[in-house]
């Protein structure tokens, strides 16, 4: 999933346990093959397989208008979704740091629902509740709304776990010299608050939009393959039943390189708040970010 | 920030109402959906020779993927940790792929790798070695989408142990496969069940790649999440549900466990 830790590794100081000159070698080896055979080897398979008939082919394929439109779908429902989770992740990441009611333990844990419930399961539950038989008389499946729904679902936790972690290491002292020279609630937040979770909420969207981008499994049933709701992933799908692999993989190319440039952007905004005297550490959109504070402890 | 009663009490209602209805609704309606008629109907798809052999293979990879990704996701935390090198940022930067990469791109990607226009397909065909639409494919997808989460746990928790207590190892006698044993492995080892928990659910509950490069076979190449969408396809909601709440289950599993961890790890 999807989720994860996106901390670089800076080794902090030499020494400790150290393999010997030869093993270090081995191992790096090891690891460097490992991580071409299983991830880059494919990642180059496709690529070239998507750039094979030339640039001129490539781009037709991208630009042909059923690939365009799944294209753009996907890009505009992403970035709704984030924008709607990005409001929403940052109250939950206010309630769970500063409020305390009852269940809060409870509705801490279930915040990374959706990190561990399989995509499928997520649409099959979407799709009875929210569409033709919905109990509650809402019918949304099939539309574009159902692609929004669903990766509202599979997004929330990466935007919550991004901000939780500053929310909580936050000095609360500039916050409170604020209030006492006279600063409301809203100003606080606007001009206290909102700045320094903005490295977390940055990286954490764009994670979640990285996210977004590829989503499959959720939307599989729920939105469907419908003429307005074909998302890139359910496009690339039907191209390759379809025996177009070219196709498919010229998409798919423009969906790396979307997905490449989202985490070039978490690597930059990781930068800058080192930069700035934030561990990168603060940084971890996932659901070991809690830290040390623990939600319902801290 | 102190808020005032007023907008602590919208930022309670706005925040606690999304998660209900996100999250809390969908997850007690599958639970009610699936023994709305009883146990009888999820248990009996369950049951059936397809679900077994569903539940199997998704067993299966797990035991493939999960402690080749355990061993490797150590390693390579160790050598980012404890061994600077100029290339390691390139490693650092590989090892995120996986997490922003869409899942049919990767099933794709491997279908490229290994099909018959792939740049392996000679080698593999004279060999009678079948990659594609069977168990060896399904576990590379699968390895490949959990890659990440152990080293990615596993680095952090290297960093802030330190190295004192190894080198002080070291200083006594003990050799750097001892050190690693004994100190090491014991120190990190919250971190590291926390990454194994994270892989295995996303082993357990991988469908993107999964599809693409398995051919979903009934009772050959399917696994749990890939059986609930055929017995969704073919309107068996029983058994669509029952493979679903049996998912859901472990999902709950999953949460508890990393709960318990991230109080340990903390302790």
């Amino acid at each position: 999933m999807e989720a994860g830790t996106l901390t670089s590794s800076r080794a902090p100081r030499a020494g400790g346990l150290r393999l010997p000159g030869v093993g270090a070698g081995v191992g790096r080896g090891m690891v460097v093959l490992y991580l071409s055979l299983i991830v880059l080897l494919p990642l180059a398979a496709l690529t070239s397989q998507g750039l094979s008939d030339g640039l001129g082919h490539f781009w037709q394929q991208v630009t042909q208008p059923q690939a365009l439109k799944s294209l753009k779908l996907t890009l505009v429902a992403s970035l709704v979704v984030v924008i709607v989770n990005g409001f929403f992740g940052t109250i939950l990441a206010w309630l769970l740091v500063r409020d305390e009611f009852p269940g809060k333990s409870v509705v801490n844990a279930v915040i990374d629902l959706p990190f561990a419930l399989p995509t499928i399961v997520a649409s099959l539950i979407l799709i009875e509740l929210w569409g033709n038989k919905s109990p509650f008389g809402v019918h949304i499946a099939g539309t574009p709304a159902a692609v929004v729904v669903a990766l509202m679902f599979v997004t929330l936790p990466f935007i919550v776990r991004a901000v939780q972690p500053l929310l909580m290491e936050m000095d609360r002292e500039m916050e409170e010299a604020a209030a006492s020279l006279g600063a409301g609630g809203f100003t606080v937040f606007r001009r206290i608050i909102f700045p320094n979770l903005l490295p977390g909420l940055g990286a954490g969207i764009a994670l979640a939009y990285a996210r977004a981008l590829g989503e499959y499994g959720s939307v599989l049933l729920f939105a469907g393959g419908l003429a307005n709701t074909t998302v890139s992933s359910v496009f690339i799908k039907q191209q390759i039943e379809s025996g177009n692999e070219t196709g498919a993989a010229a998409v798919s190319v423009v969906l790396l390189f979307c997905s490449l440039l989202c985490l070039a952007i978490v690597s930059l905004i990781q930068r800058w708040a080192v930069r700035h005297d934030r561990s990168s550490s603060e940084l971890i959109p996932t659901p070991a970010a809690e830290g040390s504070g623990h939600g319902d402890g801290a | 920030m102190t808020a005032n009663p007023a907008s602590r009490w919208t930022l309670r209602i706005l925040g606690l109402g999304y998660i209900l209805l996100l999250l809390l609704i969908p997850l007690g309606f599958i639970f009610y959906k699936t023994f709305e008629h009883g146990i009888a109907p999820p248990l009996d798809a369950i049951t059936s020779p397809d679900g077994l052999h569903a539940l199997k293979l998704t067993l299966l990879t797990v035991a493939i993927a999960v402690p080749l990704n355990t061993v490797f996701g150590i390693g390579c935390a160790l050598l980012l940790v404890r061994h600077r090198f100029r290339g390691n940022f390139l490693i650092d930067a590989a090892i995120n792929l996986p997490f922003a990469i869409s899942p049919i791109v990767i099933g794709l990607s491997l279908f490229l790798l290994y099909g018959t226009t792939g740049w392996f397909e000679p080698a593999l065909a004279e060999a009678g070695i079948k990659i594609l639409f069977s168990v060896p494919g399904m576990v590379l997808a699968c390895i490949f989408v959990s890659l990440p989460f152990v080293v990615r746990e596993t680095v952090p928790v290297l960093q802030e142990i330190g190295t004192e207590q190894e080198q002080a190892a070291s200083t006594l006698g003990a050799n750097a496969w001892q050190t690693f044993w004994r100190v090491t492995l014991p120190a990190i080892r919250w971190g590291v069940a926390y990454g194994v928990v994270l892989t295995t659910a996303r082993v357990l509950g991988e469908f993107g790649a999964v599809s693409v490069v398995s051919g979903s076979i009934s009772g050959q190449t399917q696994t749990l999440p890939l059986f609930v969408e055929k017995q969704y396809e073919n309107f068996n909601l029983p058994g669509a549900f029952g493979a679903s709440v049996l998912l859901a289950l472990l999902a709950l599993m999953t949460l508890l466990a990393m709960n318990l961890l991230k109080r340990k790890e903390d302790a």
